[in-house]
């Protein structure tokens, strides 16, 4: 069963959110995702500064077997890609929603519309593993 | 719902991931691909190829049949038991399939074929038999395990009464014997030593299960992808296809121009093609930055134009990424790869790149 913990907001392509204190949002891909992407070997963060549009692909995640892009569920300026992907990018498969987040950036927007941590559930319940 | 084998039960208890591979429902992965990856590498583990397609040639002219359907010879097969690799060309030099021939008998020879060609396959060797008086059996009353590794061979006889475990242990690489109703030969698709054991389907549940007690690992198609890349060998679809032929694919070896009278079906074109010298060529690729290669990215190959992946992956063993490539055959050592539109450094090398757990290539 996947961990969906219940402080985040979550995307239906996978990816969650979390608002930290000083109103930038942290963005991950979901315990769901890693474990459908399986052992993950490489992974590309985007540079600081780098303006997103919500929707846009920011980062890719690269398992054994298949490359994937990661959406951006909010329009923005990235704050920071996290550093320590490029050394273990496995550190998404073992904690996805601690070490392995992708980005922090500045919302210059409202979000598109996200998902409830039970909404979320229910999504993952229907597409199965 | 695809094909199952006789393990997909098994499959599903132990938690496969279970994906679609050439219309059959076959495991991905138990767990972590890497560490399935590793166990082969490192110990042993266990593979469900029974997907394969094993099929017995009968008949007093097979060797004079097998002679004519492939590019490699059969008559270099002089001791019983040996296994010959090979390609079954059409008439263009294109490759219908990669198979493996074991010679059992003056008049029985046993072929496996791969699972995503078997009907073409079939419909191919059916249709040159008749001439031969060759009849073939498909034996889908068994079931097929690899198992591979350093201690593999080791493990996999712990489950064998003495005597058949001496004679499985006697086994040179590359040869099979039938031992006590199983067809046991000393071959493989991961660059580690081992065996494929060909069984009645109805034993091989129980077999997996005692071949994880002895410490055999459960390894699914993810994990024999990777360790057959790296031990440099092809898979048929990616690799080479139809399109193809034996001299562009790193297959030339298994292409017997000698004896030159032998009449096998695509020699003509292949002759002519020799003669000329191949365009194309496919060889082993090693990134040097970081990021992964993946199938059909762009090769661009300094003053001899471009080529393309046809097979990548990331290299659990290397911790690096790894790909066969068709490219033009003047390239030389340095290649750059367009990675979702940005160029990376590649070296050209030689595979296996990794093979008896240790890697050649640095």
């Amino acid at each position: 069963m996947s961990n969906v913990p219940s402080d985040l907001k979550y995307t239906k392509t996978h990816e969650w959110l979390r608002t930290l204190p000083d109103g930038t949002v942290e963005v991950g891909i979901t315990d769901h995702a890693q474990h459908a992407l399986g052992d993950l070997v490489f992974v590309e963060v985007p540079d600081t500064g780098r303006k997103l549009s919500a929707g846009e692909p920011f980062a890719v995640v690269e398992s054994v077997k298949a490359a994937s892009d990661v959406y951006s569920p909010i329009a923005g300026e990235v704050t920071a890609g996290n550093p320590g992907l490029a050394a273990q990018p496995e550190a998404i498969n073992s904690d996805a929603y601690g070490k392995g987040w992708l980005m922090r950036l500045r919302p210059s927007g409202a979000a598109a519309a996200l998902l409830s941590p039970a909404e979320y559930e229910k999504l993952i319940a229907e597409e199965g593993d | 719902m695809g094909r199952r084998t006789p393990l997909f039960e098994l499959h599903q208890k132990l938690g496969a991931r279970i994906v679609d591979f050439g219309g059959w429902d076959m495991p991905l992965q138990y767990g972590s691909q890497i560490a399935e990856h590793h166990a082969v590498r490192r110990s042993a583990g266990v593979f469900d190829v029974s997907h394969m397609c094993i099929v017995d040639l009968d008949g007093a002219r097979v060797g004079a049949y097998l002679s004519h359907l492939l590019a490699n010879d059969v008559g270099k097969l002089k001791a019983p038991g040996k296994a010959l690799y090979g390609c079954m060309l059409n008439e263009t030099g294109g490759v219908i399939d990669d198979l493996i021939v074991y010679f059992l008998g003056e008049s029985w020879f046993r072929a496996v074929v791969n699972a995503g060609t078997r009907d073409k396959d079939l419909a191919w060797m059916r249709q040159h038999a008749g001439k031969f008086g060759v009849t073939l059996r498909e034996r889908t009353d068994l079931a097929m395990l690899a198992v591979q590794g350093p201690q593999a061979r080791g493990k996999a006889v712990s489950l064998l009464p003495a005597a058949a475990a001496t004679k499985a242990l006697a086994l040179e690489p590359f040869f099979g014997r039938e031992i006590d109703g199983w067809f046991i030969a000393r071959t493989g698709y991961t660059g580690e030593d081992g065996f494929e054991i060909m069984l009645p389907a109805s034993e091989a549940e129980r077999v997996w299960k005692a071949l994880n007690s002895a410490g055999v690992a459960s390894c699914g198609l993810g994990a024999r992808d990777t360790l057959r890349l790296e031990a440099g060998m092809n898979l048929y679809g990616n690799d080479m296809d139809e399109s193809t032929h034996p001299f562009e694919s790193a297959l030339g070896w298994t292409v017997a121009l000698d004896p030159p009278g032998r009449d096998f079906i695509g020699r003509g074109v292949l002759e002519a093609i020799r003669a000329r010298g191949p365009q194309r060529k496919l060889v082993g690729l090693l990134l040097s930055d970081r990021g992964v290669l993946r199938a059909h990215q762009k090769v661009l190959v300094p003053d001899a134009g471009s080529g393309e992946i046809t097979s990548g992956t990331f290299s659990p063993t290397l911790e690096r990424s790894i790909a066969l490539a068709r490219v033009p055959a003047a390239a030389g050592a340095r290649v750059q790869v367009d990675i979702r539109g940005k160029l990376h450094e590649a070296r050209i090398v030689r595979p296996p790149f990794v093979r008896h757990g240790k890697a050649l290539v640095s």
